[in-house]
């Protein structure tokens, strides 16, 4: 029996990672089994990782610990920030894996050129052009959670154009590589505009639109991994490309969905579609209002809750206060549970994390197809901070904006309370006919003010 | 049409559908950790980089490879540290509990 050479056993715990990467989102679907996923995939990055610095090509290993050192440095506090940074978090995971998969093409190719082959070429040039704009669309996207950059969609006539012939070019130099390998100048200007694109992809996009932005992101950043993975002809790069490729276009097509945008239109983009401005159509039509007191009182004497949290109770910092509302709530014996839209926070899942971490038990966070079938049976809906999510035009008015749109059915409750600064309406500039049903009671403040005062009402009257 | 690429696009659309089937199966509710885990996965692309790196090639292609280690390896410690900590957030509800 001959002896296994280095590259082979470097190649056996490179499986092993890949079959560890798989267990790890395999257990990822439940949260009981959850955190052995994380452990599988850790065990299984530190294998690939420990292996690979016997491969015999390594001949310098300064600048492999400086650059590791470093990288930890940045990834710590990164892995650190509040539950609700995480959005921006991740986009800028995304450019970095990106930016990473780029760096590794850029090298491949000068390591090879100008005798770069033909095929070989198409490879680097998709995977470089794919890793260029994901990173600078991924940086954009970033700036935007972090609201350094306008949130409010960037849009000018003809953009699309713009945009489509900006890649187009790309994808043209990348074609003249492959035909004229000896143009080794052209590469670098192929980079240049790929990042370019990345810009002009994410600029026009609205805040809103973000949970869809980062999973498609997310897909791009996958991609351009697997595609690494073709050029190097490395099979565990294929394997997590494929796996973070997929898991991103899933997570795009459920966002797509949930906005009520078609499937082509989530493959090239939520971008630049046109803002429907409602404004004007709202002619002041007569509200029921509550005070906190009023509130408390109906909420004491219900048997069944539903809570349905939106962006605006997180951008309020009221998960805690809605915690403390639980709680008050569940003492006297009351059912509550939390009713969650998949883009109620700024990426897929965001609200359960924001509840998780006010320590809501996570049996209590329902989606929306469970807890839609519970709405008709509920003596409250609450709503905090959310708006469009709970449109009923979007199910029976056919001429809205947001028809077709699932939402979450608070309609159905027998009471209807909602926490509402004003009566301005959403970010879509959509006027929501939910607040002025008769059984509907809005209660005027900021989500964080408000709820505390309703718990402060429920622990006056507490006996 | 290299040998190589056939067998890549094998295990890529193998693997494209395992990773279907199984994200499917995850929970709505452990999206965000599905997203920060594919990402600390992704940072894989760390083992590529070590060899850029360290196999000095050119100084350019040196300076490249430390990068793009440093850039996924944070990912790498970044995605795995955020997932652990929110999968820890997640908490079963008990009866009643009284405070």
């Amino acid at each position: 029996m001959t002896a296994l050479t280095a590259q082979q056993l470097i190649d056996l715990a490179y499986i092993a990672a890949a079959v560890l990467f798989i267990l790890s989102l395999k257990w990822l679907s439940s949260p009981v089994t959850a955190p052995h996923g994380v452990l599988a995939g850790e065990i299984g990055a530190t294998l690939a990782v420990g292996a690979t610095l016997f491969n015999p090509e390594v001949v310098q290993y300064q600048w492999i610990v400086v650059a590791l050192i470093v990288g930890a440095g940045i990834g710590i506090p990164l892995g650190m920030v509040h539950m609700t940074a995480v959005p921006q978090r991740t986009a800028l995971s995304h450019a970095f894996g990106a930016l990473s998969a780029s760096m590794i093409g850029i090298a491949e190719y000068y390591v090879r050129a100008p005798q770069v082959t033909k095929f070989g070429m198409v490879e680097i040039g998709l995977e470089v052009i794919i890793g260029s704009l994901t990173f600078t669309g991924s940086i954009i996207a970033a700036g935007k959670l972090q609201e350094i950059l306008p949130q409010r969609p960037i849009t000018y006539r003809g953009q699309n154009i713009v945009s489509l012939s900006v890649l187009g070019i790309a994808l043209a130099l990348a074609g003249v590589l492959v035909v004229h390998p000896e143009y080794t100048i052209l590469f670098p200007v192929m980079v240049g505009v790929a990042l370019l694109f990345g810009v002009l992809l994410v600029t026009p996009i609205g805040g809103a639109d973000m949970p869809t932005v980062i999973s498609l992101l997310n897909s791009y950043a996958g991609l351009s991994a697997g595609l690494l993975g073709f050029v190097l002809n490395s099979k565990v790069l294929v394997v997590a490309g494929a796996l973070d490729g997929s898991s991103g276009f899933i997570l795009s097509v459920i966002m797509s969905k949930a906005m009520n945008r078609s499937f082509t239109n989530v493959l090239f983009g939520a971008f630049g579609q046109e803002q429907v401005a409602v404004a004007g159509k709202a002619e002041a039509r007569p509200v029921h209002s509550a005070t906190a007191e009023e509130a408390a009182a109906i909420l004491a004497a219900a048997n069944k809750v539903i809570i349905v949290p939106g962006y605006g109770m997180a951008v309020a910092q009221a998960q805690h206060k809605v915690r403390e509302l639980y709680d008050a709530l569940t003492k006297r014996g009351i059912d509550v549970k939390f009713g969650i839209h998949p883009v109620a926070g700024r990426m897929p899942g965001h609200m359960n994390v924001l509840l998780a971490e006010a320590d809501i038990p996570y049996d209590k966070l329902l989606d929306m197809d469970v807890v839609n079938d519970e709405f008709p049976q509920t003596d409250v809906a609450l709503v905090i901070g959310a708006n469009d999510v709970t449109n009923p035009a979007a199910r029976n008015e056919k001429g809205s904006p947001i028809y077709g749109m699932p939402i979450l059915d608070v309609d159905k409750a027998r009471t209807v309370m909602v926490i509402k600064r004003s009566m301005s309406p959403g970010f879509a500039g959509i006027d929501n006919p939910l607040y002025y049903m008769d059984r509907t009671l809005m209660l005027f403040g900021d989500a964080k003010g408000f709820v505390g005062d309703i718990v402060r009402e429920l622990a006056g009257t507490h006996h | 049409m290299p040998s190589d690429f056939i067998s890549n696009l094998f295990v890529f659309i193998l693997a494209g559908f395992v990773g279907f089937e199984v994200i499917k199966r995850v929970s709505p509710l452990l999206h965000t950790p599905l997203m920060s885990l594919t990402n600390a996965l992704d940072a894989i692309v760390v083992v590529a980089a070590i060899i850029i790196a360290g196999r000095h090639e050119t100084t350019f292609t040196t300076i490249l490879g430390v990068i793009a280690v440093a850039a996924s390896f944070s990912n790498m410690v970044g995605g795995f540290l955020i997932t652990d900590r929110m999968l820890r957030m997640f908490k079963m509800g008990k009866t009643t509990k009284k405070s």
